[in-house]
């Protein structure tokens, strides 16, 4: 009967501690596979594999960014002096445009003379710049590659540009994603900051019992709706309400993210910050009283201060939940990847983007592991609110 | 009107279904000690309560009877409640000081009460602190919290912070019953000292400190006052069977 026991106690503790390795393991693999993914951006260039950009050998140009790459095959850089080469005229070719300037008679079967047409024209035209699969490079090439630098991690989180499919070249600046997420977040944090504490403080203080039975679930169920039903919500009743009200030509904008990011944030922090005040002992607020202090200075004088490092943390949690919310975000904000000025301009958000566009990125491509990259920052984000969480809530008086 | 500091008549208090106090009469004079005692539950800590409202605050209570203080009907319906409880100070069971500096605790009441001036609070603080009997104890240390006190500082503390807003009464719920001796001893100092200044309601469960200590001693059994004359007289000669057995040890 004893050895029974002891062998039941033994497997008891055994499938504890399985069970908590095998949790605590996968959540190591998980960012450990976040990070490889993310990282490996930063030792490639925003050129597809196996694409190589070519001018002519006479071009004093020798390396270019992915920015400039864009923006001289979208035409907005036409001069070769405006990237530091000599007074020329840009011409654009890409490998549609190249195979298109010759009949099929001279590219011959499975285009075997394409390689060497190629090479003539690159030579033949000094201004040109052009970029097809390497394995249409003549073995010797007579014009020269441009070598293009590698995405350096300064650049990805600073620049301001989010191109990711353009050609060429991808242009990956995440700044004005940063930025949409810290917009849309702060927003949601003042709306639903100073809402959520005069909620959770009416509740704890001031509603009888009977009131706080009846809001307290209605709270609760905010967070259990799901969060494409807010997006649904946002898209149908808030969006156009924000065109309307401020006469906007679109009402998809960053207003509307942080209205919905609120809404569903306040559960969260009403009900930590409640759970907070509820904390405060009667005997303090008792004595605050008896000293014929009012109800109201007790809540602020007495009930706050002791509950101050929850109340923090009932916030800090409550933007941790807003910077990670994709659905909702993504079908309000309008996901236009620019940096924002006022509330009222569509701005995307790191979830958003990465949400939207991972189903387009071809698999272990730098656009793919870009994503990674911005999987990164979030996770960045989201775990130094944490780390703000743990902060707060040691410090006690 | 009346001239007793407490008066309360005909009091019937229900917690819910529960009758706590059952048809009180009492009176207390200015700067005597009452004692209040009785088993646990007998409806004495209740009793203590409805002198500055603190009843209020649980809920389902309800009373009928009338409570006075300095004559005044203290149920009244345009009532300063808070006013009242700044004249009617409180000490606790427990130690139950504010997580705040031991300067602050004991200024809190000034500032809630709306007393601005810094000097005059600071002058308050300090003899608030002196009549506590816990000025060579923590005057270099009115910066500290005041968490880091020992149990008894803490008491006394407590006291010092009801007294600093000059209350006209004050009311103590077994303030000694968490205590050590050495510390019982002090408070029961302090509140003979403080008898020539205030007038001192406390609930008590040492039969001793009561009759140490107070002029008057009232003995509650079961929500009823049974007895209730000069501690003297309620110790030696007793007129209630109740009242003798429990003073005697028979029960309680």
């Amino acid at each position: 009967m004893k050895k029974l026991k002891r062998i039941f106690d033994k497997i008891t503790h055994g499938v504890l501690f399985t069970s908590s390795m095998v949790t605590s393991v996968t959540v190591l693999l998980v960012i450990v596979f976040l990070f490889k993914e993310g990282i490996g951006l930063f030792n490639q260039t925003a050129v597809e594999n196996h694409v190589v950009v070519v001018v002519n050998s006479a071009n004093s140009v020798h390396e270019l960014t992915s920015k400039q790459v864009k923006d001289i095959f979208n035409q907005d850089i036409t001069n070769w002096k405006e990237v530091g080469g000599q007074d020329l005229e840009i011409t654009t070719r890409s490998i549609d445009d190249l195979a298109g300037q010759f009949t099929e008679e001279e590219l011959g079967t499975d285009m075997v003379n394409l390689p060497t047409l190629i090479d003539q024209y690159i030579s033949d035209n000094p201004g040109v710049i052009a970029y097809f699969p390497d394995t249409y490079l003549k073995k010797d090439f007579r014009s020269k590659k441009i070598p293009l630098a590698k995405i350096s991690v300064k650049e990805f989180i600073s620049g301001v540009e989010w191109y990711p499919t353009s050609q060429p070249a991808a242009v990956y600046g995440a700044w004005p994603l940063i930025l949409g997420t810290l917009w849309v977040s702060l927003g949601a944090i003042l709306l639903a900051l100073p809402i959520g504490l005069i909620t959770a403080l009416y509740m704890a203080e001031v509603a009888g019992q009977r009131l706080r039975n009846m809001l307290k679930p209605v709270v609760e169920l905010l967070s259990g709706i799901p969060s494409v039903v807010y997006g649904f919500f946002g898209l149908v009743v808030l969006v156009p309400l924000i065109q309307r009200l401020f006469k906007l030509d679109v009402g998809e904008t960053a207003l509307a993210g942080s209205i919905i990011l609120a809404i569903m944030s306040l559960p969260t922090i009403i009900t930590i910050a409640e759970d907070a005040i509820r904390t405060t002992p009667r005997a303090l607020k008792e004595a605050s009283l008896a000293l014929g202090a009012s109800h109201w200075q007790t809540m602020t004088r007495v009930t706050i201060p002791y509950a101050k490092s929850g109340i923090i943390a009932a916030v800090i949690l409550g933007i941790g939940r807003a910077v990670g919310e994709t659905m909702a975000v993504l079908m309000v904000t309008g996901n236009a990847s620019v940096i924002p000025h006022t509330f009222l301009e569509p701005v995307r958000t790191i979830p958003a983007t990465i949400a939207a566009e991972l189903g387009e990125a071809p698999f272990g491509g730098t656009h793919f592991k870009a994503l990674f990259a911005l999987g990164i920052i979030l996770f960045i984000i989201t775990f130094i609110f944490n780390m703000l969480v743990e902060t707060v809530k040691t410090k006690k008086v | 009107m009346s001239d007793h500091k407490v008066e309360v008549k005909n009091l019937d208090l229900y917690y819910n279904d529960f009758h706590a106090l059952k048809n009180i009469n009492f009176t207390a004079e200015a700067k005597t000690v009452s004692a209040f005692i009785g088993p646990s539950g007998c409806g004495k800590s209740s009793l203590l309560r409805m002198f500055n409202r603190m009843n209020d605050l649980i809920d389902g209570t309800r009373f009928t009877g009338e409570v006075f203080v300095d004559g005044q009907d203290i149920y009244e319906k345009n009532i300063d409640v808070d006013g009242l409880r700044k004249n009617v100070g409180m000490v606790f069971q427990k130690p139950n000081p504010f997580p705040k500096t031991i300067f602050e605790n004991v200024a809190y009441g000034l500032r809630v009460n709306g007393v601005k001036d810094k000097h005059f609070i600071e002058k308050k603080v300090t003899e608030a602190i002196k009549q506590a009997a816990l000025w060579d104890e923590v005057k270099d240390k009115l910066k500290k919290s005041a968490m880091e006190l020992s149990g008894g500082q803490q008491q006394r503390l407590c006291i010092a912070r009801a007294l600093a807003v000059e209350p006209a009464l004050i009311l103590m719920d077994e303030p000694a019953s968490a205590l050590d001796p050495i510390s019982t001893g002090k408070i029961e100092d302090l509140i003979f000292e403080l008898k020539n200044q205030y007038s001192i309601i406390i609930v008590t469960h040492n039969l001793q400190q009561a009759g140490r200590i107070s002029d008057f001693t009232a003995f509650f059994y079961m929500g009823e006052l049974v007895e209730w004359n000069k501690t003297k007289t309620i110790f030696t000669n007793p007129t209630d069977i109740r009242t003798q057995n429990y003073i005697t040890g028979r029960f309680g």
